[in-house]
């Protein structure tokens, strides 16, 4: 495979979350607004590419028996990296993410791109299956969280775009609607593709 | 904080359910919860692991890595006594019983990815809890999660063989299960309000 087709493969046709279903947890908590979807997303692509391409470097190095605690280790090191990135120059966001953050760390994601991908392949090669993973998890989450935004606040990115007349859904804002949204979004794009493939 | 313990055991159950507020422990929930056998095993692994991993996390975070100033280390550390007591209770159980780990055992090591163990630790740092809040809110936690998957399991197994949209077919269908679920458990919210 070509560099661009890694990339395009890891984001769109094998993405992570209505593919694989993986990662959900962070992709359901913070999509109530878009900054924090798109911070997040940030923080993920980040840990991904760098974590993808130390396991990748130390493929030959780390033993069998023990590659899940080093993988769990060096994703771990890159998610403190991001949280005191984050502490000190945007301790408001910092504050609403709150543990998402810290759990990027069991975000399956990673752990399953570095034992899908990094564990076999060249460092360069995993860093751009990471970045590409990264954005399609990213896209995921921003297209849930601008309808959740829109709806539950009348805003876009924070900015007021419906007005005062608005009538905020207040259910988009909660737990439920995060179900709704990502399931909706799972049907919409799953549904065409199995009834091709039914064909 | 000054709340009782209690109250937060029944918000952490009810209320701010871990999985069904807080979105934690997703993916094991959503592939494990087929049978309802399964994700009773899965269930108690959690509420078991969840109880005392959130004591032995509280312990260390407050005696050690406080006074140590070493608090930016503590996803590592928590992650590491996490598995490292997943590892233990394993070796454990399959020494003493052997009955127990064929049931429990299998999904031991599933638990160290659940996000919702390291997550509680992290909430219990961010709130500010005591030892007693910090054990109950795991506690809670470990039963309501365990209640989520169990309800979620016996509604698949209900609609097993019933007509659904190819596209929600799986994953989806659970999550709109889910998501029905989260909206009931927002009528708990009148017994206590808890953030």
């Amino acid at each position: 495979m070509t560099k661009k087709e890694i990339f395009i493969v890891s984001a769109f046709t094998e993405n992570s979350v209505w593919k694989q279903v993986l990662g959900i947890c962070s992709a359901l908590a913070v999509t109530n607004l878009m900054k924090n979807s798109l911070v997040m997303g940030l923080g993920v692509t980040f840990t991904l590419a760098l974590s993808g391409l130390t396991i990748s470097l130390l493929r030959q190095y780390i033993p069998k028996r023990v590659r899940m605690m080093v993988q769990t280790l060096i994703i771990a090191s890159y998610v403190i990296i991001v949280d005191i990135f984050l502490k000190a120059f945007y301790p408001e966001m910092s504050k609403a993410l709150g543990p998402y953050v810290g759990l990027i760390i069991t975000n399956c994601i990673i752990m399953g791109r570095a034992e899908a991908f990094a564990g076999k392949n060249k460092p360069l090669d995993s860093m751009i299956d990471g970045i590409g993973a990264g954005l399609g998890y990213s896209l995921v989450l921003l297209l849930i969280s601008f309808f959740r935004e829109l709806f539950g606040f009348g805003s876009v990115m924070g900015f007021s775009v419906l007005g005062d007349w608005w009538y905020r859904w207040s259910i988009m804002v909660m737990a439920p609607s995060a179900f709704f949204m990502l399931a909706i979004l799972i049907w919409i794009i799953e549904g065409p593709l199995r009834a091709n493939r039914k064909k | 904080m000054e709340v009782n313990p209690l109250i937060i055991f029944i918000a952490a159950i009810f209320t701010s359910n871990i999985l069904l507020t807080n979105f934690l422990g997703m993916c094991s929930f959503l592939s494990v919860s087929r049978e309802v056998e399964s994700s009773i095993g899965l269930g108690l692994a959690v509420f078991f692991v969840l109880t005392f991993t959130t004591a032995i996390n509280y312990v260390i975070y407050h005696f050690i890595l406080v006074p140590l100033q070493l608090v930016y280390l503590q996803y590592i550390i928590f992650i590491i006594i996490i598995a490292a007591f997943v590892q233990l209770i394993e070796m454990i159980i399959e020494r003493f019983s052997p009955v127990l780990y064929y049931t429990l055992g299998i999904f031991l090591p599933l638990i160290t990815v659940n996000c919702a163990i390291l997550g509680v630790s992290l909430f219990m740092v961010i709130r500010e809890y005591t030892f007693i809040q910090s054990v109950l809110f795991g506690a809670g936690s470990g039963l309501g999660w365990l209640l989520a998957i169990l309800a979620l399991a016996g509604i698949r197994q209900k609609i097993k063989y019933k007509f659904v949209p190819a596209g929600l077919q799986g994953a989806g269908l659970s999550l709109i299960i889910t998501g029905i679920m989260a909206l009931g458990f927002i009528g708990f919210s009148g017994i206590v309000i808890i953030q």
